[in-house]
C-alpha cells in the first residue's frame, strides 16, 4: 500500500500547516536557513487567495503582518534569528496592541551573523521577552516535520484565542530536514472579529493602541496581559520518553531532544534507567510536570543547542539544583550521542 | 533494520536530488525515513552531502554521526567521511572521481565508475543516479523499483527527465549487478 | 438655513492637546472634511505616527491604529492588501517618515501601495523636544543643533516629494502649507486629490504639508507661520509635483 504521507521540509510544513490553519497574509525577507518557507508562501498563498509580499527587510515584514492581521486575516512571518532580532519591537507592539499573529524562528548560530547552521541560541529571547516591555509570547518548540506542521496550526489557534503574538521556534535542522508528513487540516473555531479594523460602517470607530500615557492606566492594562499570560498555562505541553522509573533524565527541545531520545533508546537496551524530558511549549513552561517528574531522580541533563539558555527554567523548577547537569554545543554544533552517555555516567 | 547512510559530493552533482529520491522511496516502501541536507554556501561548489536514515522503527535522531553506508561522489568527500564508517559498514565509491583506494578493512567497498556510465547515457549529469542505481543492487536499502516510481514525486511534469534518470537508475544497478 | 461651517463628522467633539499655534488640529481638519465630502468615512483606517500626532486618534472619528516609529508605510500595506476596498492612509511626521521609517516609503512607494501618505514637515522633532529633524534646514537652530545645523557636520535636508515623484508607483505627489488661507485651501485641494486617488485605485499618493512648529522653533504663532513660508518653504517648495 502506498502511503499517503507526502515528502516536505520542515520549512515547508510550516508553510502548508498555515495555509491549511487560514493563513492569508505573509510577508517575510529572505534569510537562511528559512528560505524554502518563503518561497513556499510565495507560490502556496496565491493558489487559496492570500497575498505574500516581500518586504524591504525584517522590520516592514512584521510591521505588515501587524496592519494585516489588524484588518482581519491570519497573518504570519517567518525568519531566522538575525531578522527576528530586528522584528522584536513590532513583536512587544502587538503584544500591547493585542495583535494575534505567528511569527517562526528557524534559529541560526550566533551572535552576529553567525552562521546558517542550526542552533538553540534565542531560547530566551523568545521566552522571555525579547523586545521591551513586560509581555510574553506563547512558544511552540517542533522536534519534527510532522510537529512543524502541527504547532503551526496551534500557533494560528491560540494567537486568536489569545489575541497574543505566538512563536514557533525551531533550528536549522528542523528547518531543512524532510520528512513523511500527514496532512491533515485543523479545525480552527471562528475567529473573534470584534475587535479589527474594517471601517466603522454601522459601528463605533475601533482603535488599535498601546499608548496609555497615565501611569495607573498602564498598570492597569499591564495587569489584564499578566492575567492572560498566567492563564496560558492551560496550554502547557510536554513530552515524557521512559521517565516513569528514570533516574537520570535528559531534558532537551527540538532536535536536541531526538538525539536525547536516541541516546536513552540505546541506554534502555543496555538496561540503563534514562529518560527524556521534551517540553514542547517553552512559554508556558512546563515547570511543575519537570518538578515532579525530576522528584527523586538522580541526575538531570540539560542538553542544548546553545551556552544554557533554557538550563535557568529547568533550575526553576527543580528542588534540588545540585542534580542538575548542562552539556551545550554551540555555533551550529549539534550535541553527540557518546559525550551525553559520558555525562549520565556510562561507558559507551 | 535501520541504515544511516551519508551521500556526499561537490556542489552540482545532485547529491541533495539523490538523497531526496531514496528518502521518497523508502516512504513508499512504508518505511521510517528522515533526510538533512547540508545547505547555504555549500550549494554553490565544495561538497554537499546529505544524512539520511532509513528504519523500521520511529527515528530518534536524524543526524548521522556515523554512517553505516557511505555513498560518496568525489574524493574529497571520501577523505572527510571514511574514518566515520562504523565498522562492518559499507562505502559505495564513484571510481571515476576517487583516484584512491578505501583505506579501511573493516568495512566492505564497492567501486562504480559513475561518471563514465552517466557520460554513456549522455551526461555527466546522472553520475547521482547511477551510484543511487548501484547502492540499490549492492545495499538492498531500496528497491529499484520504488526509487524508478519516485522520480515523478521530484519531477512531476518533466517527463524527459524522468525517463533519462530512470534509464540512469537502471544502468547503475545492471552495473551493480554484472559486477557483482 | 443652512449651515456654513460645521465640524465635520469624521472628526471627534473633543478639546485639542495641540500647542497653540501648531498646524496638526488644521491638518486634521482638512483630512476629515475631504473623508466626510467623498464619502469614505465607514470605510477609511488611518495609521497614526509617534510623534505628536501619535494622538490623531483622539480626535478621528473613524478606525485608527496606531504603528511602530516610521513602521505606518508597512502596517497600512498589510491593511491594505487585506482590505483593498478600503481607504487607508497614513498620518506622519518628518522623524517618523523621512529618518527612522525612511525605508517603509521608499518601499511602500516602489511597489505602488495604493494608500494615502500625509507627510507633516515641521523641520524638526516636536514631541521629544524639538531636535534636529532630516528636514531641518542648515543654519536652523534645534536642540541637538545649538549653533545652527552645519552640513558639514549634520549633514543636508532631504526633499521626500521631489524624491518619490521619480516611483512609477507614486502617481500623486504635492507639497503645501498650512500657513495663510490660501496655502490653506491648497493643502485641503491636494489632500482630495491624494484620497481620490485611492478612491479610484491608483499608486500611492503623498502629500507633504509644512506645518508651524511655534514652541519648538522658539516663536510666536504668526512669527512661525511667517518663518515656514519665508524660510521652510524656500527649500521645500510648494506646488503640485505629480498627477
Amino acid at each position: 500500500m502506498p502511503s499517503r504521507k507526502v515528502l516536505l521540509s520542515g520549512n515547508e510544513a510550516v508553510g502548508e500547516g498555515a495555509v491549511l490553519a487560514g493563513c492569508r497574509f505573509y510577508a517575510g525577507y529572505p534569510i537562511t536557513p528559512q528560505n524554502e518557507l518563503t518561497a513556499y508562501m510565495a507560490r502556496r498563498l496565491p493558489e487559496v487567495g492570500g497575498v505574500f509580499v516581500q518586504a524591504e527587510s525584517e522590520l516592514a515584514a512584521i510591521n505588515m503582518i501587524m496592519g494585516a492581521s489588524s484588518a482581519g486575516a491570519l497573518a504570519m512571518t517567518t525568519s531566522s534569528s538575525p531578522g527576528i532580532s530586528l522584528m522584536q519591537e513590532a513583536i512587544s507592539y502587538m503584544a500591547g496592541m493585542e495583535v494575534p499573529v505567528v511569527v517562526v524562528n528557524v534559529m541560526r548560530g550566533g551572535p552576529g551573523l553567525g552562521n546558517i547552521a542550526g542552533s538553540q541560541g534565542d531560547y530566551l529571547q523568545a521566552t522571555k521577552g525579547g523586545g521591551h516591555g513586560d509581555y510574553h509570547m506563547m512558544v511552540f518548540a517542533p522536534s519534527n516535520v510532522q510537529e512543524m506542521f502541527n504547532f503551526t496550526q496551534e500557533a494560528f489557534r491560540l494567537s486568536q484565542k489569545y489575541r497574543n503574538p505566538v512563536m514557533v521556534l525551531a533550528d536549522g535542522y528542523l528547518g531543512q530536514i524532510m520528512e513523511p508528513l500527514e496532512i491533515k487540516k485543523a479545525e480552527l473555531p471562528p475567529q473573534n472579529q470584534g475587535w479589527i479594523l474594517d471601517g466603522a460602517k454601522a459601528r463605533e470607530p475601533r482603535l488599535l493602541k498601546s499608548l496609555y500615557l497615565p501611569s495607573e492606566d498602564l498598570e492597569g492594562f499591564n495587569l489584564h496581559l499578566q492575567d492572560k499570560f498566567r492563564r496560558m498555562e492551560e496550554e502547557i505541553l510536554w513530552e515524557g520518553s521512559e521517565v516513569e522509573d528514570a533516574e537520570k533524565i535528559l531534558v532537551a527541545y527540538g532536535t536536541s531532544a531526538r538525539i536525547c531520545k536516541e541516546v536513552v533508546r540505546i541506554g534502555r537496551r543496555a538496561g540503563k534507567k534514562w529518560g527524556v524530558f521534551r517540553p514542547i511549549t517553552l512559554f508556558p513552561f512546563p515547570y511543575q510536570a519537570l518538578q515532579k517528574i525530576g522528584k527523586g531522580c538522580e541526575k538531570i541533563l540539560v542538553v542544548e543547542m546553545s551556552s544554557g539558555q533554557m538550563l535557568e527554567d529547568v533550575l526553576l523548577a527543580v528542588d534540588d539544583k545540585n542534580k542538575v547537569e548542562f552539556y551545550g554545543r554551540m555555533g551550529g554544533s549539534l550535541p553527540e550521542k557518546e559525550e551525553i552517555m559520558k555525562r549520565l555516567g556510562s561507558g559507551v | 533494520m535501520k541504515e544511516e547512510i551519508i551521500i556526499a559530493g561537490f556542489g552540482g552533482q545532485g547529491i541533495l536530488f539523490a538523497g531526496k529520491l531514496l528518502t521518497w522511496a523508502s516512504l513508499i516502501e512504508d518505511n521510517k525515513v528522515t533526510c538533512i541536507p547540508s545547505y547555504g554556501a555549500e550549494m554553490r561548489g565544495g561538497t554537499a552531502h546529505c544524512h539520511v536514515i532509513v528504519s523500521r522503527e520511529e527515528i530518534a535522531s536524524p543526524i548521522v554521526e556515523k554512517p553505516s553506508l557511505l555513498v560518496v561522489l568525489n574524493r574529497q568527500s571520501l577523505d572527510r567521511f571514511e574514518k566515520r564508517v562504523l565498522s562492518g559498514g559499507r562505502i559505495v565509491v564513484n571510481s571515476d572521481l576517487v583516484e584512491r583506494k578505501v583505506e579501511r578493512k573493516d568495512v566492505r567497498v564497492y567501486y562504480v565508475p559513475g561518471n563514465e556510465l552517466a557520460e554513456k547515457l549522455g551526461s555527466s549529469l546522472f553520475t547521482n543516479m547511477v551510484m543511487l542505481g548501484a547502492t540499490s543492487f549492492y545495499t538492498g536499502i531500496v528497491k529499484l523499483e520504488s526509487l524508478v516510481s519516485s522520480l515523478p514525486n521530484l519531477l512531476a511534469g518533466k517527463e524527459e527527465l524522468i525517463t533519462s534518470n530512470q534509464r540512469a537508475l537502471k544502468a547503475g544497478y545492471e552495473y551493480a549487478h554484472a559486477a557483482g | 438655513m443652512k449651515p456654513l461651517y460645521k465640524r465635520p463628522e469624521s472628526l471627534r467633539d473633543v478639546p485639542t492637546h495641540y500647542c497653540s499655534g501648531c498646524g496638526h488640529g488644521i491638518i486634521h481638519r482638512i483630512i476629515a472634511e475631504v473623508i466626510d465630502e467623498l464619502g469614505i468615512r465607514e470605510k477609511t483606517i488611518g495609521i497614526a505616527p509617534v510623534g505628536c500626532a501619535v494622538l490623531a486618534y483622539d480626535y478621528f472619528n473613524f478606525d485608527v491604529m496606531e504603528a511602530p516609529h516610521g513602521r505606518p508605510p508597512a502596517v497600512a500595506t498589510g491593511i491594505k492588501r487585506v482590505l483593498p476596498d478600503r481607504i487607508v492612509f497614513t498620518y506622519q511626521g518628518d522623524g517618523d517618515l523621512a529618518a527612522i521609517g525612511t525605508g517603509e516609503i521608499i518601499h511602500a512607494g516602489l511597489r505602488g501601495e495604493k494608500l494615502t501618505v500625509i507627510f507633516v514637515n515641521n523641520s524638526l522633532y516636536g514631541m521629544t523636544g524639538g531636535q534636529m529633524a532630516p528636514t531641518t534646514l542648515i543654519g536652523e537652530k534645534t536642540a541637538t543643533t545649538p549653533k545652527g545645523r552645519c552640513a558639514e557636520r549634520e549633514g543636508y535636508p532631504w526633499n521626500v516629494v521631489e524624491v518619490l515623484k521619480l516611483f512609477p508607483g507614486v502617481t500623486y505627489v504635492a507639497r503645501g502649507a498650512v500657513t495663510q488661507p490660501k496655502n490653506i485651501r491648497r493643502v485641503k485641494v491636494f489632500i482630495r486629490k491624494a484620497f481620490l486617488n485611492q478612491v479610484e485605485n491608483k499608486g500611492l499618493s503623498l502629500v507633504e504639508v509644512l506645518s508651524p512648529c511655534p514652541v519648538n522653533l522658539r516663536m510666536e504663532p504668526f512669527e512661525a507661520v511667517r518663518w515656514v513660508e519665508e524660510n521652510l518653504a524656500e527649500v521645500f517648495p510648494l506646488g503640485e509635483f505629480k498627477g
